[in-house]
């Protein structure tokens, strides 16, 4: 695990608490605004940076991110901004484990081993690429692993006992238990079956386990932050950012707080 | 990218068990969806081994569809072309003519075998993409068929283009989903279909339309549409007593092209020719993903795609709506690898002056999505021998494009 990751829930373990893992697009909503959005995310309290690769094709995701998508390639971000904006984040947050998280194409538009580099070299710490999964692992996951940058995996409703070990397989950071079979943004799993989920995937790893889509509210959070150990939130910080441009950096910081402060608590209540 | 290693014994064993097509090909698809299409593999390979399931497709090709498609040999079209062409030239013009399948295209041969499948699964919901219309009518029509509802996503620009096919589509009880994302064309229909399947995995299958999409789809319809090359094999033989000298198909996600190839592929003296959309030229708007792209992935495979630097997927452009997809299926990139099949492009305004020509020259008003093989056809034939045979694939019949070539022709409607 990348050292940063490691540390992070490490140290979450200490304070008995779950992550709260936060997402932006990078370039949304311009360029330049991105940095601050990100440093919202962090003084809001989030532990976890997923920073978004916007594409023409988000094919998992609702009309929310697709739209933070499209803004971000209206904008004209491009995959040297995403890395500049990585490095940005990275001179301010010595601690902060960010995690690139996208669509294949662009990952591997310029070569498997030169993604990796970049990402070593900008102080990304994971990468969650969509649609990647274990049975294509060779097109992308040697090069990450080679480079010391987490190769992290998405679980499913639909990711049976049988299927499970070729998904841990080569996983590493923690795993993303994705709580609906669906799209970003849309509702959330009953919080029966995302327990009965988290602990049966528990079973079987000792990775951390993040839950997230659909995750809205901080009674959400707090619910999922009992059972997990993580919780990711997206959709609804960037539709504060479509809302709100430039001035999104306060509300999403106000936002993130809530979700925080739920989390934080959840487990002595 | 031209790979210069040995060509492999056969052509027909693709592809490997993990669903690769030498490079392309594969399963990238989000993990919701991994399981599924893994069942539908195992489906897939079961109903290939029951006679039960060949016999019921077969069935419905004969009574349903109305195979076999006839082969028609266009002697006027042939003795035009050899007026311009030199003493002892001017290859004879044949055609598969799968336009004159039930709903005027070979799309229907792949949505036979896939409802079969549904069904064999127990899916009670259809959900497809298309960007002509001509697999949503395809969809809606054998959704009818067999009773199942039938959801069909269209970009909202191919909606304006192929009115009648949409209301086809409605009056054989689909529903018509616009999209507005994007392009507003194929790509983006696809995409809006992976969201509802996505979120509809117990009960709804995806009756994909072309060769493309992830492991199993590529071989899967192929197979389907390898009726059109196994026919067209057998009833040549039968009227000539040879192989056809040159094979020509359009291409968009490239399944008639794959129907008509596959069963020639091993068979070295038969050429082939696939022929892409050019658009408003190669260095303009196309829609030539082997010709003018590189290889990358998108929508569950990798293959060919027009794209950026960057990786971002560009907007394909062609007259025609059924050849408007920036990407194209795998195992083409593949064939274009290994050489075994040349691939070549032509305009929007070559592929209108081969559509006239053939509703004049055969009384046969073509879809615009051969018209581009037409026009390739009708410029090989007179480089060729007075004995030599070109077998172009007729995939579709053009009553759907009379507005579209009206309105490019400039003329009232």
């Amino acid at each position: 695990m990348s050292e940063r990751l490691g540390e992070a829930f490490t140290s979450l373990r200490t304070d008995n608490r779950a992550a709260l893992v936060a997402f932006i697009t990078a370039g949304d909503p311009t360029i330049d605004d991105t940095g601050a959005v990100l440093d919202a995310l962090v003084e809001g309290g989030a532990d976890i940076i997923e920073l978004g690769m916007p594409f023409t094709d988000p094919m998992a995701d609702g009309p929310s991110i697709q739209e933070a998508n499209l803004r971000a390639l209206g904008k004209g971000t491009t995959t040297a901004d995403i890395f500049a904006i990585a490095e940005g984040f990275r001179s301010r947050h010595a601690n902060v484990p960010l995690v690139l998280m996208g669509y294949a194409n662009p990952m591997v538009r310029r070569g498997a081993q030169w993604f990796a580099d970049q990402c070593a070299e900008t102080g990304v710490d994971g990468v969650i690429c969509v649609d990647i999964p274990a049975e294509e692992d060779g097109a992308l996951g040697p090069a990450l692993r080679d480079a010391g940058i987490d190769v992290i995996r998405l679980a499913t409703p639909t990711t049976d006992e049988a299927r499970l070990p070729a998904v841990l397989e080569g996983a590493s950071g923690f795993l993303y238990y994705v709580s609906v079979a669906g799209i970003t943004g849309k509702q959330q799993a009953a919080q029966a079956s995302i327990a009965a989920a988290v602990s049966a995937l528990k079973a079987k790893t000792d990775l951390p386990v993040a839950v997230g889509f659909g995750v809205r509210t901080p009674e959400q959070a707090a619910d999922i932050a009992r059972v997990a150990d993580g919780v990711v939130v997206g959709s609804a910080i960037v539709e504060l950012v479509g809302k709100h441009g430039a001035d999104a950096p306060q509300p999403v910081r106000d936002y993130v707080k809530s979700l925080s402060d739920a989390i934080r608590s959840a487990r002595n209540s | 990218m031209t790979n210069h290693s040995p060509a492999p014994n056969s052509y027909r064993t693709q592809p490997d068990e993990s669903g690769h097509f030498g490079d392309y090909g594969g399963r990238y698809v989000a993990e919701t969806l991994m399981p599924l299409i893994l069942d539908l593999e195992k489906e897939y390979r079961a109903a290939k081994q029951d006679p039960a399931f060949k016999a019921e497709f077969d069935d419905l090709l004969e009574h349903y569809v109305g195979r076999p498609s006839p082969l028609y040999y266009a002697e006027r079209l042939t003795e035009l072309m050899r007026q311009n062409a030199d003493e002892g030239m001017g290859a004879e013009i044949w055609f598969k003519r799968d336009e004159l399948n039930h709903t005027g295209a070979h799309k229907i041969n792949n949505c036979i075998g896939q409802i079969l499948l549904a069904k064999r699964m127990g899916k009670t919901r259809i959900i497809a993409e298309t960007g002509a219309g001509q697999h949503g009518v395809a969809t809606a029509t054998v959704a009818a068929r067999f009773g199942l509802p039938c959801v069909v996503y269209m970009g909202a620009r191919d909606m304006e283009r192929q009115q009648p096919n949409v209301f086809r589509m409605k009056l054989l009880g689909a529903e018509v989903i616009g999209v507005e994302s994007g392009a507003r064309t194929l790509k983006d229909a696809m995409n809006e279909a992976l969201r509802d399947w996505v979120a509809n995995v117990d009960d709804t299958f995806y009756i994909i339309g072309t060769a493309a999409g992830p492991h199993p789809y590529p071989e899967l319809v192929r197979d389907f549409q390898s009726v059109i090359g196994t026919e067209a094999r057998a009833q040549l033989m039968e009227r000539t007593g040879k192989l056809p000298d040159l094979l020509v198909a359009a291409i968009g996600g490239g399944s008639n092209a794959l129907g008509l190839f596959h069963p020639f592929l091993d068979d070295k003296i038969v050429e082939m020719m696939g022929v892409e959309a050019a658009g408003t030229g190669l260095d303009k708007k196309h829609a030539a993903s082997l010709t003018g792209g590189s290889p990358g992935i998108l929508h569950g495979n990798k293959t060919y795609l027009l794209q950026d630097e960057d990786g971002q997927i560009a907007e394909a452009h062609s007259i025609s709506a059924g050849l408007d997809y920036p990407g194209i299926g795998p195992e083409h990139s593949w064939l274009k690898e290994t050489e075994r099949v040349m691939y070549t492009s032509v305009t929007d305004d070559e592929a209108l002056d081969a559509f006239q020509l053939l509703c004049r020259a055969e009384g046969i008003i073509p879809a615009l999505e051969p018209s581009h093989a037409l026009a390739v056809t009708i410029a090989e034939a007179p480089k060729r021998k007075r004995d030599a045979i070109i077998l172009m694939n007729l995939c579709g019949r053009g009553d759907k494009d009379i507005f579209t070539v009206a309105e490019a022709l400039g003329v009232e409607m």
